[in-house]
């Protein structure tokens, strides 16, 4: 099948004796490790730049000492992993790791997890042999999320270098530490690298790249979780309990439409409450990278939700009277099949905004390219040489996106296009070959013509297509200027693999069926292949399982959402409902995976399925009864929920829960409209957009994550306006706080719209984009 | 000594003799005999004697033979395990607990609990401390693994109490400030041997 990655040819090596196969071009260390073999390695992070920082990777490889994260496979070759020089190099490396490192592991979070704890006890260092003064190095926190302590760091760069290759904020480096030089002499009494280790780290230290004290990033947290020693801990985390002491809980990120995967980590909350809380969460860092929402938006279980058998009556009678169903893509696969079971016995109308139109789109995309789903998940994104992104503002609708745009010019030497109405100041500093387009709002089908233009083989176009490809007017339109042909060639420069992330903007766009026109045809005719990122947490899931309405009137459910009879998790409805990190479950993702989720923290109100238990009267005892009930036809499987896996083998395979099938249809005639530039809006724009780590009500009731809701400008924007302002739309007015977001660029303004209450959706109606008036309150 | 016998458990061919007790008296007026016979016997006076002489010896010449418990306590070895005390460093009278978290993990019948947190000074505070004592076997580990020797084996055996579960708090085990200078060194469990510094190997050091 398409999506599964092409398996790269196979190689023969030998390591330590035995042969094994390995991937062409892999690096040693991760062929050792997919074999499960051990090579010792502290800077190397998988899906990142080598750093060179440690050097104990070291091995032999045909005779000759080499890095093992730096050197690559080759066909017959013969790798040693210890030699009596390399043991005495390795020995040295810890000894000097472990020089002036404080005695402090009784106290430090890391301890029991401690890779220098760890490495320190496997080449048994039982005694020191190098001494240098101490430097006095200061703690600091570098933002609200942030804690670093100088003195237990080991300079071994995998925050700065997961911060550049992977999240792309680049927002730590190395800087002078200002210690005492190494003794001469040293150079060639002690091992090599060992030496040329130290040389290096006792001149730097981690400190923000932008010159202040604070990072200023994107609070992702992913440099605490790469850090191996106690030197970055999250601020909240601190000293607040011991890695033993907690339960990891796998469990998928409930956040945003990227499902990551997460692990939940819970102990009691205090000496007098004894119920479970979390007190963070992990990931699996080398294969998966988090958000700071994921990271740090945790609490948003209902905690105090109670069996009551009053509400529970009341939400019976409610829901044989319901008309509506208005529900949020926060929601598992089983629950959403529910509430289509309750459409289909009741006759309910099911409403989610978000998912109607990401299924309107994915149905067009069906019809007019054939296959069920878009072709490409997000690690092949990643994967690619050239990476495009059109209608999402990559930085805030989906971090993981982003991610792989930014890995793409960090690892295979890539090129971007970014085409987006509203500018953005990180994008551009993600790799020199990146060039970005802040075109009008409207103009989404000229960036295609663009691409189409740019990309394809203009002999298998249709004609009306052709017409309209007038490559000079449309780079002007778009925004381009004179250099982009020269720029173009240089970025096209053996690239390879082509890829399209597109994104919310164009469901939510009047000409959304020509658009996937466009698209359909661009794939068709040339190289690039797109993959679509789903609007909100499973709003693939919600487009594939229910039968989705446009509008309704009528008595209304609100599940986690407004509603005449409102389920609310958190803990404001009419009836408690159990919030994601209380509840298991299948989430669907924009991998196209289809993840498990477990119970972190204990729930003991009644849930949905007991509601759809007593009205459909069907003979499931839990949740997951409906896991293969998930239909067939529309690309899931019928595996019971406890025979889903969830994990990465040592290879880097996700194994976590099963891929979605793509199925293949006949494809429709595509016959596109003529693209007409006047619809582009003019005047005050509001574009619905949530600030970074907001994603909705429930990372908002988490007490990390503060960003309001309020209206987002560019610093020149916010300057001209006042603190507080009422926005104007067609069909209702808000009021709001202005704040400044300092990584937009342009007049547009963005307008959150993660807090359900507010009905953001039905101010912005069928686009993301809207005329608006801004006034003084 | 052989256990040849001990291991023939085959009651009834064992050597057992028969003590020669006298026969119960048969008749009503034989019972009343010796019942009358019984108690105004001399013997019950001598009885009473020895135990009011005894008496007066302990209570007013001063030759009492036994601990005056409660009042009196004999002295326990510094390896007994009693309730458990939390010292201080005698120097600036801080707990010595850094709240590493050790003994919470050693303990197996999980009986201690503690809350740490990061205090106004970067340091690592330890908000509340607990063991429950209901559970608690007195085995000695929490006292072995302290890497601060914090967590001791103090001398008080008497843990009678209403209820079959009590607490003790970090302050009810903490040594009082005022008392910091009666405070004893542990000799117990985990206490430091007496030839530690000759298993310790230098650090070289540049300053
Ligand atoms: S970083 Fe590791 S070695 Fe250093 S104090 Fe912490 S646990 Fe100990
Ligand atoms: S802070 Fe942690 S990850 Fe960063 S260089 Fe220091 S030890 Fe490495
Ligand atoms: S939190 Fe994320 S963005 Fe900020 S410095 Fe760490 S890795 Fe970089
Ligand atoms: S919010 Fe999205 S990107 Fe962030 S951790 Fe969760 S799933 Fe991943
Ligand atoms: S082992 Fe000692 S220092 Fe550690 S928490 Fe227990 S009492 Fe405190
Ligand atoms: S892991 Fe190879 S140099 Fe550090």
């Amino acid at each position: 099948m398409s999506e599964i990655e092409p398996v790269k040819n196979m190689i023969s090596i030998t390591i330590d004796g035995k042969e094994y196969k390995a991937k062409e071009g892999e690096y040693i260390l991760n062929a050792a490790r997919a074999n499960d073999i051990f090579i010792p390695a502290i800077c190397y992070l998988t899906r990142c730049s080598p750093t060179l920082a440690c050097r104990i990777c070291l091995v032999e490889a045909d005779g000759k000492q080499v890095y093992s994260c730096n050197a690559k496979v080759k066909e017959g070759m013969e790798i040693v992993t210890t030699t009596p020089n390399i043991l005495e190099e390795r020995r040295a490396i810890m000894e000097v790791y472990d020089v002036n490192h404080p005695l402090q592991c009784g106290v430090c979070d890391q301890s029991g997890e401690c890779e220098l704890q760890n490495y320190t006890l496997e080449l048994a260092v039982d005694s020191q042999s190098y001494s240098i003064p101490d430097t006095k190095r200061e703690t600091k926190n570098w933002s609200s999320v942030l804690h670093y302590d100088a003195g237990l760091c080991i300079v071994c760069e995998r925050c700065t270098t997961v911060c550049k290759d992977m999240i792309g904020d680049s927002a730590i480096k190395t800087t002078k530490r200002g210690g005492s030089p190494l003794d001469k002499s040293l150079k060639g009494s002690m091992p090599k690298d060992a030496y040329a280790m130290w040389n290096k780290l006792q001149k730097s230290i981690i400190a923000p790249s932008n010159g202040t004290e604070y990072t200023n990033c994107s609070d992702c947290g992913e440099c605490v979780a790469v850090c191996p020693v106690g030197a970055l801990v999250s601020r909240d985390f601190q000293y607040t309990t011991n890695a033993w002491d907690l339960k990891r809980i796998p469990a998928t990120c409930a956040h945003c439409s990227s499902g990551c995967q997460i692990y939940y980590e819970t102990k009691p909350t205090s000496i007098s409450d004894r119920r479970e809380k979390i007190y963070r969460v992990t990931n699996e860092w080398n294969y998966v990278s988090l958000c700071g929402a994921g990271r740090f938006g945790y609490d948003f279980e209902n905690r105090d939700a109670k069996k009551d058998k009053e509400a529970f009556r009341k939400a019976i009678e409610a829901f044989k009277k319901a008309e509506v169903i208005n529900f949020t893509s926060v929601i598992t696969n089983e629950e959403a099949l529910m509430l289509q079971s309750l459409k289909e016995k009741f006759g309910v109308k099911l409403i989610n905004r978000e998912a109607r139109a990401f299924q309107i789109f994915l149905d067009f995309y069906r019809e007019y390219s054939g296959k069920s789903l878009y072709s490409l998940d997000f690690k092949e994104v990643m994967a690619s040489d050239f990476v495009i992104s059109l209608g999402t503002s990559l930085r805030n609708d989906n971090p993981n996106a982003r991610y792989a745009f930014n890995n793409v010019q960090k690892m295979n030497k890539g090129a971007g296009l970014y085409f987006h109405p509203v500018g953005d100041n990180l994008v551009p500093t993600f790799g020199r070959n990146i060039l970005t387009f802040t075109h009008k709002v409207g103009h989404e089908e000229a960036v295609l013509l663009l691409l189409i233009e740019l990309f394809s083989n203009k002999d298998d176009l249709p004609k009306e297509v052709k017409e309209q490809l007038d490559r000079e007017k449309l780079i002007e339109l778009l925004g381009g200027d004179s250099k982009f042909e020269a720029s173009f060639a240089k970025m096209m420069k053996k690239k390879e693999k082509f890829s399209l992330i597109v994104g919310e903007d164009l469901y939510f766009h009047p000409k959304a069926k020509n658009i996937v026109k466009l698209i359909a045809i661009l794939e068709k005719t040339s190289s690039v292949k797109v993959a679509m990122i789903p609007p909100k947490t499973n709003s693939l899931g919600v487009a594939l399982i229910c039968d989705l309405d446009d509008e309704a009137k009528g008595y209304t459910i609100g599940y986690n959402a407004l509603g005449d009879f409102r389920l609310s998790a958190l803990g404001d409805g009419d009836l408690d409902a159990p919030a994601m990190n209380q509840q298991e479950g299948t989430l669907t993702n924009m991998h196209k995976r289809v993840t498990p989720t477990n119970v972190a923290l204990e729930y003991n109100g009644y849930t949905l399925h007991d509601i759809v238990k007593e009205l459909l009267g069907s003979s499931t005892t839990y949740t997951i009864d409906w896991t293969p009930k998930l239909p067939v036809d529309k690309g899931f499987k019928s595996i019971d929920f406890d025979s889903l896996p969830n994990g990465y083998s040592n290879d880097g395979t996700e194994n976590r829960g099963y891929l979605l099938n793509n199925i293949t249809s006949e494809a429709k005639e595509i016959e596109v409209d003529k693209f007409d530039e006047t619809i582009a809006l003019d005047g005050d724009i509001a574009y619905r957009c949530n600030p970074q780590r907001q994603f909705s009500d429930f990372t908002n009731k988490a007490h990390q994550i503060f960003e309001e809701f309020a209206l987002y400008a560019s610093p020149k924007r916010a300057e001209s306006l006042p603190k507080r302002v009422v926005v104007e739309f067609d069909n209702g007015n808000l009021e709001l706080d202005v704040k400044v977001d300092e990584r937009i660029e342009g007049d547009i303004v963005a307008i959150p719209d993660f807090k359900s209450s507010k009905n953001i959706y039905e101010l912005f109606g069928a686009s993301r984009y809207q005329k608006v008036i801004i006034r003084e309150v | 000594m052989g256990l040849e016998k001990f291991k023939n458990r085959n009651v009834g061919t064992q050597n057992y003799k028969k003590l020669d007790l006298t026969h119960p008296p048969k008749s009503g007026w034989c019972r009343f005999k010796q019942v009358a016979s019984r108690t105004f016997k001399p013997e019950l006076f001598v009885g009473l004697w020895v135990t009011l002489r005894e008496m007066i010896n302990a209570l007013f010449r001063g030759k009492m033979h036994t601990t005056q418990y409660p009042l009196e306590k004999l002295p326990i070895s510094p390896r007994y395990r009693a309730i458990h005390e939390m010292l201080r460093l005698l120097e600036s009278g801080h707990y010595r607990c850094i709240g590493c978290g050790l003994c919470e993990k050693i303990c197996i019948s999980n009986c201690i609990a503690m809350e740490t947190r990061y205090d106004e000074n970067q340091r690592k505070e330890v908000s509340e401390y607990t063991i429950n004592f209901g559970r608690c076997i007195f085995c000695g580990y929490c006292a072995e693994v302290c890497p601060e020797l914090a967590i001791v084996h103090g001398g008080r055996y008497e843990n009678a109490s209403e209820q079959r579960a009590s607490f003790s708090l970090f302050e009810d085990m903490l040594t009082p400030i005022d008392k910091l200078n009666l405070q004893q060194e542990y000799q117990g469990f985990g206490a430091i041997s007496p030839n530690a510094d000759d298993n310790i190997k230098k650090t070289p050091l540049a300053y």
